[in-house]
């Protein structure tokens, strides 16, 4: 057993991530709030060119949540785990040519994330895998989404009929890796919220001394932390048991990873906007964004109550 | 030590009981949140309501149109208008909660005659304007300087978070007035007025999208002398009168809305399937929300404890701290419970056809909010454990 990073996996997030610094800034990102569709279609094909959407398939599980950490992390929208896992079943996905998404239907309202930007839709069913092409949908645009970067419409029913493209188990498959890439996005997005709180209470003063001097606001950091790390662990720790590095059951780890990482991310989100003072509630701090993306992915492939719930059943 | 009201309780909820319900038929509804022209004219109407049949300033000096009633008079108030779901204060909410009953016990005799009554009549909207950008935690550390010139004090410095300053006609401001001395000694509480010269007023956008709270330039503002309340230098003292009426009643009508809250959200837990099971079959949120119920009832508890107190002694004592922290920190705690509950509704800041999702994600982020504004949770454990317990200092 090995379970540290290699040389090669800590290459590729040191390039990702500078990558990602240089050119998808926060402020970029952020600009996306101010147009009507949030995923600049060029800047989605500079992703692919990076091999965002093909790392899963080409080098593994392993290597793509260590990118997906810091998709997580550098607050980049749109359906990212569904599109780098799709390729099998739709073309042009790699590229950034096609973007897809995934469409839960199984409890109303059924809401579609990026509605005016995804071509294709998947859906997970007890049937198979479907297919369904985002323009036959009959949608209603949510006016005030959440988080500005996951826009989301309401999908009417009935729902146009869907073509199977793939088998029950290829289906669960597909979901099960989906949690595992979106665990690793909300572990970027804990880490993010921590690394901006924790600069925050360096540099800010109140009775004469930076704030996290306060231990009050020393073990809150602490906290969020600790719950990063545990994350952490349970992302990679999935990610080894889909590569199949390992003797865990993937399906079980990848429950745990989305349990774990989807506390993590909403614990580090509030607490970030609560470190931050008034300035957490303010829209231009980014600290609010980490929270409001945080409960997005917690309702990408599975609440952490619908996961725990899975993992109950295995006891 | 008991929970029962007098006769003349009784009498004094049901004639108001009867009045509400004689007349929220007629009240038009609430206009959206952010359109403030609108709220103004709502909150307005709802106010002089209340004042014309004299539920307005229940605990308030007769002489200045209050009704002169018990601490007990005015919770049975606040219960009852939250029951009938009457209009919330809204934008008079610094006016009737902090500022007027600042003014009530500090106030020359010709300021509150000038000042309470287009209060009560919701007349004259109000902020508060305590916090700057490097005083928030520390207030004391303000340093918006008002010098004195002739029967003026010229102030000049910025306040920031100013909730309301985009509408209020005035401003209960606590300003610099000598810098040689221990911050808490040298600070003053003026009324200013919102219309003088030398005001910049720049909302800033919260979270939510919305507009609430602002940056507040002043250059060389006149203020007359005669309005300052207490004595030059004596406003950190006026200002904590103000800060303990926040934590005392201020909290009453959330604190009975939130109980609404949760029992509007089992409703809607017993009509909406998840997973393709009813969502109130599932045990763990019954669990949930029956903790939460329990610990709303015992701060309904604690509030009637805290009110008697303030009875006796005429003060909120620290059962206001205790309140704040508790409260705050289960309006957390329930918000999450609701954005559970709608799963991926909650991706939604608007109501999803008949489903209250913009309702209930908005409570969400109100959680968010209430832990920070009026002295976050951090600075409430160390007032607990400082003036409390008798415990030593960080600081
Ligand atoms: C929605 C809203 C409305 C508001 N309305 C008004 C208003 O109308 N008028 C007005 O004057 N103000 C208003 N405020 C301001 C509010 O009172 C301050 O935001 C609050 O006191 C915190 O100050 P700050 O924002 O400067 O945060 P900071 O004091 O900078 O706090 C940052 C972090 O440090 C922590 N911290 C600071 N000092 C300590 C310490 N000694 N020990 C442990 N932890 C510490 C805090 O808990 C927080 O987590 C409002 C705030 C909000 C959010």
């Amino acid at each position: 057993m090995d379970f540290w990073l290699s040389d090669d996996e800590r290459d590729l997030q040191d390039g990702i991530r500078s990558f990602l610094l240089g050119r998808f800034p926060i402020d970029v990102v952020r600009a996306g709030e101010e147009q009507p569709g949030v995923i600049d279609r060029d800047r989605w094909r500079e992703l692919a060119a990076t091999g965002v959407f093909s790392v899963a398939a080409d080098i593994g599980m392993r290597a793509a949540v260590l990118v997906f950490e810091e998709l997580g992390r550098a607050l980049v929208p749109g359906p990212l785990a569904a599109s780098a896992l799709a390729a099998a079943w739709v073309s042009g996905t790699a590229t950034g040519d096609t973007i897809v998404g995934v469409l839960e239907t199984l409890d109303d309202p059924v809401l579609v994330e990026h509605p005016a930007q995804v071509d294709v839709l998947l859906i997970v069913s007890d049937e198979g895998l479907l297919r369904l092409d985002a323009s036959a949908l009959t949608m209603h645009t949510i006016e005030r989404p959440l988080d500005t970067l996951t826009p989301v419409a309401v999908v009417r029913r009935p729902l146009p009929a869907a073509t199977r493209v793939d088998t029950s188990s290829a289906a669960r498959q597909f979901e099960r890796d989906a949690v595992v890439l979106t665990s690793a996005l909300q572990l970027g997005v804990a880490l993010g919220a921590t690394h901006l709180a924790q600069e925050y209470a360096k540099q800010r003063e109140q009775f004469g001394r930076p704030i996290g001097g306060f231990q009050a606001v020393k073990h809150l950091l602490a906290d969020m932390l600790v719950k990063s790390e545990v994350a952490r662990s349970a992302v990679y720790a999935a990610a080894c048991a889909v590569d199949g590095a390992g003797t865990d059951d993937a399906y079980r780890a990848a429950s745990v990873a989305k349990v774990m990482a989807g506390e993590a991310a909403l614990f580090c989100g509030k607490t970030g906007i609560q470190v931050h003072g008034g300035m957490g509630f303010t829209w231009e701090v980014h600290a609010q964004r980490y929270w409001k993306r945080a409960v997005a992915l917690d309702n990408s492939f599975g609440i952490i109550d619908h996961h725990a719930a899975i993992i109950a059943a295995t006891l | 030590m008991d929970l029962c009201y007098t006769a003349e309780e009784d009498t004094f909820r049901s004639e108001l009981r009867a009045w509400l319900a004689d007349v929220l038929p007629h009240v038009p509804p609430e206009p959206p949140t952010h359109e403030w022209a609108a709220r103004r004219v709502w909150d307005t109407a709802w106010q002089q309501m209340l004042f014309e049949a004299g539920y307005a300033g229940i605990n308030w000096p007769t002489e200045y149109g209050g009704r002169g009633a018990t601490p007990t008079e005015h919770l049975i108030f606040l219960e009852e208008t939250e029951r009938a779901r009457a209009p919330y204060v809204g934008m008079n909410f610094v006016g009737l909660l902090h500022a007027g009953p600042t003014l009530v016990v500090e106030a020359s005799a010709e300021q509150k005659a000038a000042h309470l009554p287009p209060i009560l009549r919701g007349e004259h909207v109000w902020c508060q304007g305590f916090s700057e950008p490097s005083a928030g935690s520390d207030l004391a550390a303000l340093r918006c300087r008002a010098i004195r010139d002739g029967d003026h004090y010229v102030i000049s410095g910025q306040k920031i978070w100013t909730s309301f300053a985009h509408v209020a006609d005035y401003c209960e401001i606590l300003v610099r007035t000598d810098t040689d001395v221990p911050k808490h000694r040298g600070i003053t509480w003026l009324i200013m007025p919102m219309d003088s010269a030398g005001i910049d007023v720049r909302p800033l956008r919260t979270m939510d999208g919305g507009i609430e709270f602002s940056e507040m330039f002043l250059d060389e503002v006149r203020v007359p002398v005669a309005n300052r309340v207490g004595d030059e230098n004596d406003g950190w003292r006026v200002a904590m009168t103000t800060l303990s009426f926040e934590r005392g009643t201020a909290f009453v009508s959330e604190l009975l809305q939130t109980m609404e809250l949760v029992a509007d959200l089992a409703e809607l837990a017993k009509h909406i399937t998840r997973r393709s099971a009813l969502a109130w079959d599932d045990a763990g949120l019954r669990r949930d929300l029956g903790k939460v119920a329990a610990e709303l009832d015992a701060l309904w508890a604690l509030t009637r404890r805290n009110i008697s107190e303030a009875s006796r002694t005429g003060l909120v004592g620290a059962g206001g701290n205790v309140f704040k922290l508790a409260y705050t920190d289960l309006r957390h705690r329930l918000g999450e419970i609701a954005m559970h509950l709608l799963e991926r509704a909650s991706l939604s800041m608007d109501d999803i056809d008949e489903l209250p999702s913009g309702r209930h994600v908005h409570g969400r982020i109100h959680g968010l909010k209430m832990t920070i504004a009026a002295g976050t949770s951090q600075v409430q454990r160390n007032i607990i454990g400082e003036r409390l317990l008798g415990l030593p200092k960080e600081r």
